[in-house]
């Protein structure tokens, strides 16, 4: 469905965000790219919407190829939808206006001058309505809660009626009992929907929650793909960097990783595998 | 032991101590030189001239005499030249907003096309500013003749320069993030400026327009002293044969007019915020 072509990314001010990676995402799978912030997941996600244009290599959609120039990049855009950490809603808009952004790639320059269809509005309304928000379609996003506003950013992607959900890190910014929560719903949604998503994440157990396929990231690499099962200490130890690290950033997970170990189930006694080994 | 402890301590106060009074030098040797410059501003204009002052005093104090009391007599000639100043304002306003909102968004960083452009747009509102709007009034009588429509184009054209640049600055301050989630929706360029950050800027916009109608309604005010009509014209025949009584009774009249803009002003502007 997607594919990156041995792209890479260095930026402008010299930082190398992602080296030659090949990458390919199916149709219908929920993939979580997993890895420690500023691994190069933000960077990833964005070359497949190409908010971030490839320093090398190319990022080929099914019937577009590359996608690349104006044209291709709005018919690629409209369709792939994206949430962001922190929401990038208009504090001042209501929610309503918020999830209408949504359905600007689907006008001309100069429709949207004027106010959109009905036929949208209501299309917007629905996809509110499938975040619980069809109440709050009128008030102003910055008078909304955290957990609201990124409810909010899942509509306004929901109203792209998108063949893809890009997300990164949807709930990074989120109390741990919303993030579960929102997190969840977004996960509902696209498999009720049949909607691929690709979400990147820093929580493991997240990860292992609702994935169907990770990709683990780390130092701008692919250190890791495959099924959500297959996902071992080592594989962590690997996206982490140390045990330790790793262990600080799985721990919610520790009964899901007790199973893989079969080592003693305790926290303690896990982050004190690498003496256990050296010794 | 317990002497060098002493002795560090008393060598850290000296530094603090030593501190403290340079700063106190430098920032007296910051006011002496305000106080210079100042004086020497008043010695160039002529401000520290007692005997030419007091010379001058007396005149004054009869002008004012003669002011009083204002001569209303003429008060219903009045109503129209002040209906044509507040419509000279706020049509110029209109003219400058019209303006600005495109070169605005040419003279912003982060939305003109290309440096070349930028500077440009830029460099035009930078003239525009610096043209004074007596100047562009004079221009324009010459231009298109006597009475309203001159003073609109003056007010309009040189409000542009502040206004275009209010309007350029408050656009660079923008969120960028919801420009990014438009742009990731498939937005085009002008679907970016007009969803995502016109309305960002919307407020600021607004505050800036309302404020310059309040500017330029008490610059039109004297729009008329060039012949570019409204009140401004009155006031200038009135002083022409030396009529102060009226000349008093028609600033009163402005007086009022610009108290009401300004405190209607201030009223829009605590609605916009």
């Amino acid at each position: 469905m997607l594919q990156l072509e041995g792209v890479s990314v260095t930026y402008p001010n010299g930082v190398r965000a992602l080296s030659r990676t090949d990458l390919g995402f199916a149709a219908s799978q929920f993939v979580v790219l997993l890895g420690p912030s500023g691994a190069g997941k933000s960077t990833l996600l964005r070359c497949l919407n190409g908010l971030v244009p490839p320093s090398e290599g190319r990022v080929c959609a099914d019937d577009l190829g590359d996608i690349h120039g104006p044209r291709a990049l709005r018919t690629h855009r409209r369709r792939t939808a994206m949430v962001f950490q922190h929401h990038q809603l208009i504090g001042r808009l209501s929610a309503l206006g918020n999830t209408l952004t949504g359905r600007l790639g689907y006008h001309p320059s100069w429709r949207t001058l004027f106010p959109l269809p009905r036929a949208d509005r209501l299309l917007a309304l629905e996809c509110l309505d499938r975040v619980g928000l069809a109440e709050r379609a009128l008030t102003r996003c910055d008078n909304l809660s955290g957990g609201q506003q990124q409810r909010v950013g899942i509509a306004r992607a929901l109203a792209q009626q998108p063949a893809l959900i890009l997300a990164d890190e949807p709930v990074a910014s989120l109390d741990p009992a919303t993030a579960r929560h929102v997190l969840g719903l977004l996960h509902e949604i696209c498999k009720a929907d049949g909607i691929p998503a690709i979400v990147s994440l820093h929580q493991v157990n997240y990860a292992r929650e609702f994935a169907d396929r990770i990709v683990g990231v780390a130092d701008g690499g692919i250190v890791f793909d495959g099924p959500t099962a297959e996902l071992g200490e080592e594989h962590l130890a690997q996206i982490y960097g140390s045990p330790a690290a790793m262990a600080r950033g799985a721990r919610p997970a520790s009964e899901g990783r007790a199973k893989v170990s079969a080592g003693p189930p305790s926290e303690v006694a896990l982050s004190e595998t690498p003496m256990s080994k050296t010794a | 032991m317990s002497s060098s402890e002493m002795r560090s301590v008393d060598r850290n106060f000296g530094d603090l101590l030593r501190a403290e009074a340079q700063g106190t030098r430098r920032s007296g040797l910051i006011v002496g030189a305000v106080v210079l410059i100042v004086l020497l501003s008043m010695l160039d204009t002529g401000l520290l001239d007692a005997q030419r002052l007091g010379e001058g005093l007396p005149a004054m104090w009869q002008l004012a005499g003669e002011m009083v009391p204002p001569d209303f007599s003429r008060v219903g000639d009045y109503v129209r030249p002040l209906i044509d100043t507040v419509a000279m304002s706020i049509a110029g306003t209109a003219l400058a907003v019209a303006f600005s909102l495109p070169l605005a968004f040419l003279a912003a960083n982060n939305t003109t096309p290309n440096r070349a452009i930028y500077h440009a747009a830029r460099g035009l509102l930078n003239v525009l500013r610096s043209v004074p709007e007596l100047i562009m009034g004079i221009v324009f009588v010459a231009a298109v003749g006597f009475g309203t429509l001159p003073g609109v184009l003056a007010l309009g054209l040189h409000s542009v320069g502040m206004v275009g640049k209010f309007f350029a600055e408050a656009i660079e301050h923008v969120d960028p993030k919801p420009i990014e989630a438009a742009r990731a929706a498939g937005a085009t360029g002008l679907q970016v400026i007009h969803r995502a950050i016109l309305p960002q800027v919307m407020p600021q916009m607004s505050d800036v327009t309302v404020y310059r109608w309040e500017y330029n309604f008490r610059a039109s005010t004297v729009m008329g002293m060039v012949g570019a009509g409204g009140i401004g014209f009155e006031l200038m025949s009135s002083l022409r044969i030396m009529n102060y009584q009226e000349v008093f009774a028609i600033l009163l009249c402005i007086l009022a007019c610009v108290t009401l803009v300004d405190a209607l002003g201030a009223v829009l502007r605590g609605r916009l915020k």
